[in-house]
């Protein structure tokens, strides 16, 4: 039986294994992708983001078992960052679900971004698929990232939550993020330290200065103690509201649409990619240094190589 | 030209031991190295550390005990991998081990035994020489 029919009953090591082969691209990967593709589309893909020692990973392990307590099958996708440097990486979040560690409608997979920029990795999106084929009811992202800047995330789920802490800088700070502007639920954890009420309140303003709902969905601010497990059934409540809002006003369909278009992109990106990677590296030098010598232009030296892309060569 | 391939790792203590200090500092070193590590942390046990094993992929997985429990620990997790059909998963161990114990548990599976006092080059090298992504 192949990988991917495993997949599509659920078989854990088989959706561990397959996840590899497409994280390290090996041979057969894509082909395994396309087939799990087709039963996508019915789980609610969250989102969690926000800076480092936000909390970000014990408030998933409560919202873990709050999903759980519910009979849903979960997955979390865990991604950390890549050392530059060494190419190695820590991935620790994990570390808060254990908890759920031998729960076997749990599947926890952890992800190093590999380089890749935005917050996520490159097999995200692969492996968010490949859990909702197994039959994920709920799929959680967690994602790397300051939040200034790092939206792939708002992209890549249909709810993204943005945790936020008490003492975590000021008003000005809020108005760079990016992430703001992009998030839907909004957590500000640790709130039995000082500052809570003035984070929450300048949130407030910020949220009531965005045009951004555009769509109509008024987000909601929920304090929580994610050691305590306090607050994380309101958070869970936000998540559902979010998902009814969703569907009701077709912003779900309207954000799947988009998601659609981006993996196209960035499919066409890859596949390029791999091509060039993959050239001849004599015919890309003669290639470059005829572009270097000005006796073509990027242009031509471009149509020329997808030319080839088309041909088969 | 298709990406080298990255080593995945997972480090856990199992039992009961509350010492993690050794563990996250092989941990770095792994991650210094290029390796991919899962960090599991304290107070595994055996199950929890087979399932992470399983759905994380990991090509090897580090244990280490301080507590004198690892004839069993250790050798419970492999005979859970093994059970799990994962047993082709390198497993090492480290800690508070005596040298007597040390074929004992190459016996039941494990690897290979690093000792404290080890250089962590020495623990790279052997790794890098002995383990290979699994497929």
């Amino acid at each position: 039986m192949k990988l991917s029919d495993k997949v599509l009953k659920g078989d854990v090591p088989a959706a561990a294994r397959l996840i590899r082969c497409i994280e390290d691209e090996l041979s057969g990967a894509a082909e395994e992708l396309e087939n799990v593709y087709l039963h996508t589309g019915r789980a609610h893909i969250v989102g969690v983001t926000g800076a480092p020692g936000t909390g970000k990973s014990t408030l998933l392990g409560c919202l873990i078992g709050i999903f759980r307590k519910k009979d849903m099958k979960v997955g979390v996708v865990a991604v950390d960052p890549t050392s530059p440097f060494s190419g190695g990486a820590l991935l620790g979040d994990r570390v808060r679900m254990q908890a759920y560690g031998v729960d076997k409608d749990v599947f926890i997979r952890s992800l190093a971004s590999r380089g890749w920029k935005g917050g996520l990795a490159k097999a995200t999106v692969s492996t968010v698929h490949v859990m909702d084929a197994m039959g994920k009811d709920v799929i959680f992202v967690e994602a790397v990232g300051s939040g200034q800047g790092e939206i792939d995330i708002a992209h890549v789920a249909d709810t993204v939550i943005l945790v936020l802490t008490p003492g975590m800088g000021d008003e000005v700070q809020m108005m760079k993020a990016g992430i703001l502007e992009a998030a839907d639920v909004f957590v500000i954890n640790k709130a039995d330290l000082e500052g809570a009420d003035k984070l929450k309140l300048d949130l407030e303003i910020m949220l009531g200065m965005q045009a951004r709902t555009a769509s109509g969905w008024k987000p909601g601010i929920t304090l929580t103690e994610a050691t305590r497990d306090k607050g994380t059934h309101e958070v869970a409540e936000e998540l559902r509201r979010h998902r009814e809002f969703l569907i009701s006003s077709g912003e779900l369909a309207k954000r799947r649409q988009e998601r659609a278009r981006l993996e196209l992109l960035w499919a066409v990106e890859s596949h390029l990619k791999t091509h060039i990677d993959k050239m001849d590296p004599e015919h890309l030098a003669k290639l470059v240094d005829d572009l270097a010598q000005r006796k073509t232009n990027p242009r031509s030296a471009a149509q020329k190589i997808i030319a080839e892309i088309s041909s088969g060569g | 030209m298709s990406p080298e391939r990255k080593l995945r790792v997972l480090i856990a203590k199992p039992g009961l031991d509350g010492h993690d200090r050794g563990a996250k500092i092989i941990a770095r070193a792994y991650r210094d190295a290029g390796f991919e590590v899962v960090y599991l942390g304290l107070h595994q046990t055996p199950e929890q550390i087979v399932n992470a094993t399983i759905q994380e992929d990991v090509d090897l997985v580090g244990l280490s005990c301080l507590s004198g429990a690892h004839l069993y620990l250790f050798g419970e997790v492999v005979k859970q991998l093994r059970e799990r059909g994962a047993g082709d998963v390198t497993v090492i161990g480290g800690g508070i081990i005596p040298k007597e114990d040390i074929p004992k548990l190459k016996k039941v599976g494990i690897k290979e035994v690093f000792l404290p006092g080890t250089p962590l080059e020495q623990i790279i090298r052997w790794t890098k020489k002995n383990v290979k992504p699994l497929n």
